[in-house]
């Protein structure tokens, strides 16, 4: 670990990939995220990395593919609208399982929105966004410092499945500054790409072609690639679930599934609350794709709960996970707010104790 | 103990750094703080804010409508601000352009000119610094020594500048003081 | 007497599945031949497009990715900014790279990306079953120009190989065709000069190569030939459009 220093998420995220071990980035610039293009622009030069500035998203997303393809660890980050543009790339990329890291700041939408903190991407990101069966893993930092982590062990995992990961911020992740360190642990060494990967045949020593590709005309071999994409899917469910209990241990009447900022504010109502004596717990998925199905299944099931709220910066979507997961046996609420007027604590409270 | 103070003002009072440097401050203290933007258009000439919120542990909520305090380097953000800053907090008031005062009894009101003693300094852009200076003696939200370190460190890379930004600091802390 | 004519190692021993008539073939193998000459089989990467030469990397043994419509050259960028020691080609027809992937080909030409572009020309999206393309001559019937293309709403084709030549960025630029021998001479030459840039890193490379489609132009190949040269070789002039100083 190094010393503490004060960065700006955007920054933060920028050089937690540089200490990862990824010196490619490609990108667009958008609001509120352009300071990583910023920092970066400035950046690799020093550390012999790769700056390209592409002229759309949609390009952008194909100069990560071709990168990835030829087995180089790459990286993008962008917000919302941007984000939509890529998607035709990701499905490419999830289709020729190639490793890439998506940053999304996410915005107000639909359409241009606003530029204020919003979590409107999460089916975006997690049930799709891009065309055919293809999942990522999303995962969602609540503060600066995780950013940081999650953006380094991003790439390993990437590489693991030999897909495209995304990390799911909002605008404050992005343009608030708090401390951070750049865990040593997590820079990692590229793994060997030998095997599939474009690299020229003299790179690896071979006289066999490799081929980066998502394109199967025979209905079985089709069938079976996506069959083989699934099983990645599974594995992540598996292997990949990571979420935060807070307060858990208490009898709460009320328990809150919360991501992101937003779980930050509702982390402070619950204290709030607590100090009042009126108890509430909560399951911070730190992972939206694999979704923590049975931490919050079992969190909504205690005896003292009574009802379950999905707080969001959406019109209520991570609610249809929840709801999805408590299964019926709890009743499922929802609150949520758009356009980046992030609720505050006390909205929250107000909400909560509204349930009982 | 959690305080949050809001810096506002125009775009280029140098608002978003006088918050970096109080986060930073704190920061070698061994709090936890976190600094929070506005951001967007408005940034381009308009209103500019920031929240630095400074705590002894785990930083919650970085969504802030009611800070501690306020350092309200022009009228409009007064106007804004003045209401929603919690009862016996500081809201330094830079009355070289802001001729009102926060019309609240139940805070501490502390006026400056920062904005004229900047210019006698030589360069209005020291103004940032000079509130600093004031805020922090009035508030003690950190201590002075802390904050003179903070300062040099944001301008170690043009080091010429640095008895300049000192002697504002001083003649914040001393305005203050009166 | 030794075997005079082989199959370039650079070319597989697939059968291809273009048409009768058609010229992917001849482009294939002079593409395979210079490479086997340059001796840079082991570091070349093609990106394939979509359109009829999509399954292109069955036909060639080395390394290959396959892009989407018209994102070819975004693709070979990454490649080669991130592996510049590694030889980078597109293959893209004209629905491809003058139409979707207008916007990829000019910007990578314009940052003069290190890579080089063989662009087919036969005036029509030959895989999806002859539509108009951006390239179909004036009054040229296709599957959704049925009256013939009318430039009053489709205005008049576009000339690819003069549109990038007025970038202000150095490239290498010429346009052929390969429809009888003596053009197909010259071709090689400008696909091997266009690599040789590359391998010096000079600058961007594009040879447009006009070429036929028998099938969708309801052609016997020998009519095809002639309609090239009579009609297509006039509007789309052969020659060499900008040379690196």
């Amino acid at each position: 670990m190094g010393k503490k220093v004060l960065m700006k998420g955007n920054e933060a995220i920028g050089e937690a990939a540089i200490r990862a071990g990824c010196l490619n980035y490609f990108a667009y610039p958008i609001t509120p995220q352009s300071e990583v293009a910023e920092y970066l622009s400035r950046r690799m030069p020093e550390v012999g990395g790769v700056f390209v500035q592409g002229e759309s998203e949609v390009a952008v997303s194909y100069m990560l593919f071709g990168a990835a393809g030829c087995g180089e660890r790459v990286f993008t980050t962008s917000s919302s609208p941007g984000i939509s543009l890529m998607s035709e790339g990701i499905s490419y990329v999830a289709g020729a399982q190639c490793p890439v890291v998506f940053v999304n700041i996410i915005r107000g939408g639909p359409g241009l929105g606003g530029i204020l903190p919003s979590q409107g991407d999460y089916f975006q990101a997690t049930k799709g966004g891009g065309h055919g069966d293809y999942r990522m893993l999303v995962m969602a930092p609540a503060s600066v410092q995780e950013a940081v982590e999650m953006v380094m062990m991003a790439f390993p995992l990437a590489e693991k499945y030999r897909n495209p990961i995304m990390l799911l911020g909002d605008g404050l992740i992005g343009q608030m500054m708090e401390p951070v360190e750049f865990p040593d642990h997590l820079r990692t060494e590229p793994t060997n790409k030998d095997a599939w990967a474009t690299n020229g045949m003299d790179t690896r020593k071979s006289s066999k072609p490799n081929i980066v590709k998502s394109l199967y005309l025979d209905p079985k071999q089709l069938n079976d690639h996506n069959l083989l994409l699934k099983s990645k899917y599974e594995q992540m469910k598996r292997e990949e679930i990571r979420y935060e209990p807070y307060n858990t241990d208490s009898d709460y009447k009320v328990l809150i599934v919360s991501y992101g900022t937003m779980s930050r504010v509702c982390r402070t109502a619950i204290d709030n609350m607590k100090a009042e004596g009126f108890e509430v717990g909560m399951v911070r998925p730190q992972t939206l794709f694999p979704f923590p199905e049975k931490a919050v299944h079992d969190a909504a099931v205690k005896e003292s709960c009574k009802v379950v709220i999905s707080i969001e910066m959406s019109m209520g979507q991570m609610v249809e996970d929840v709801d999805r997961c408590v299964k019926g046996k709890r009743p499922v609420e929802w609150y949520g707010k758009c356009g980046g007027d992030v609720p505050t604590p006390e909205e929250v409270m107000g909400v909560v104790k509204a349930l009982i | 103990m959690q305080s949050e103070v809001m810096f506002a003002g125009f775009g280029g009072q140098g608002i978003l750094m006088s918050g970096k440097i109080l986060a930073h401050a704190a920061l070698t203290k061994g709090f936890e703080v976190a600094w929070i933007p506005s951001y967007g258009p408005e940034m381009r000439g308009g209103t500019a804010y920031c929240t630095v919120v400074i705590s002894d542990r785990p930083i919650g909520s970085p969504i802030i409508k009611n800070p501690m305090h306020l350092v309200a380097m022009n009228r409009p953000s007064l106007e804004k601000f003045a209401h929603v800053v919690k009862p016996e907090g500081v809201i330094l008031i830079n009355s070289s352009l802001c001729s009102v005062t926060s019309g609240r009894s139940d805070i501490d009101e502390l006026i400056v000119p920062v904005s004229d003693i900047a210019i006698e300094l030589g360069t209005v852009k020291a103004a940032n610094i000079v509130a600093l200076g004031a805020f922090v003696t009035r508030s003690k939200i950190i201590d002075y020594e802390l904050l003179k370190e903070a300062v040099k460190e944001e301008f170690a890379a043009k080091e010429k500048l640095i008895p300049l930004e000192m002697e504002a600091l001083e003649r914040g802390k001393k305005a203050a003081l009166q | 007497m030794g075997k005079t004519f082989k199959r370039p190692e650079a070319l597989s021993e697939n059968h291809t599945h273009y048409c009768p008539g058609c010229t992917h073939g001849v482009i294939h193998r002079l593409i395979a031949e210079v490479i086997d000459e340059l001796g840079i089989r082991g570091r070349m990467v093609g990106i394939a497009p979509v359109g009829c030469a999509v399954l292109a990397y069955n036909y060639f043994t080395f390394d290959f990715q396959e892009a989407a419509h018209g994102r070819a050259p975004a693709m070979a960028t990454g490649i080669k900014r991130v592996r510049p020691d590694l030889m980078v080609f597109t293959y893209q027809g004209d629905g491809d790279l003058a139409s979707i992937g207008m916007g990829e080909i000019i910007h990578a030409a314009n940052r003069g990306e290190k890579f080089t572009t063989i662009f087919v020309n036969n005036t029509v999206y030959g895989m999806t079953g002859g539509q108009m393309a951006p390239t179909t001559m004036p009054g040229q019937r296709t599957t959704t120009s049925p009256f013939g293309r009318n430039v009053e709403d489709c205005g008049m084709p576009i000339r690819m190989a003069e549109l990038l030549s007025s970038l202000a960025t150095p490239a290498y630029i010429t346009r052929q065709t390969v429809i009888k021998p003596k053009y197909i001479v010259k071709t090689k030459k400008a696909i091997k000069q266009a690599f040789a840039y590359q391998m010096e890193r000079k600058c961007f490379s594009f040879v447009e190569v006009v070429s036929t489609c028998p099938t969708n132009w309801g052609m016997t190949p020998v009519e095809a030939v002639k309609w090239t040269e009579e009609t297509l070789l006039s509007y789309y002039k052969l020659g060499e459009y900008k040379k690196p100083e």
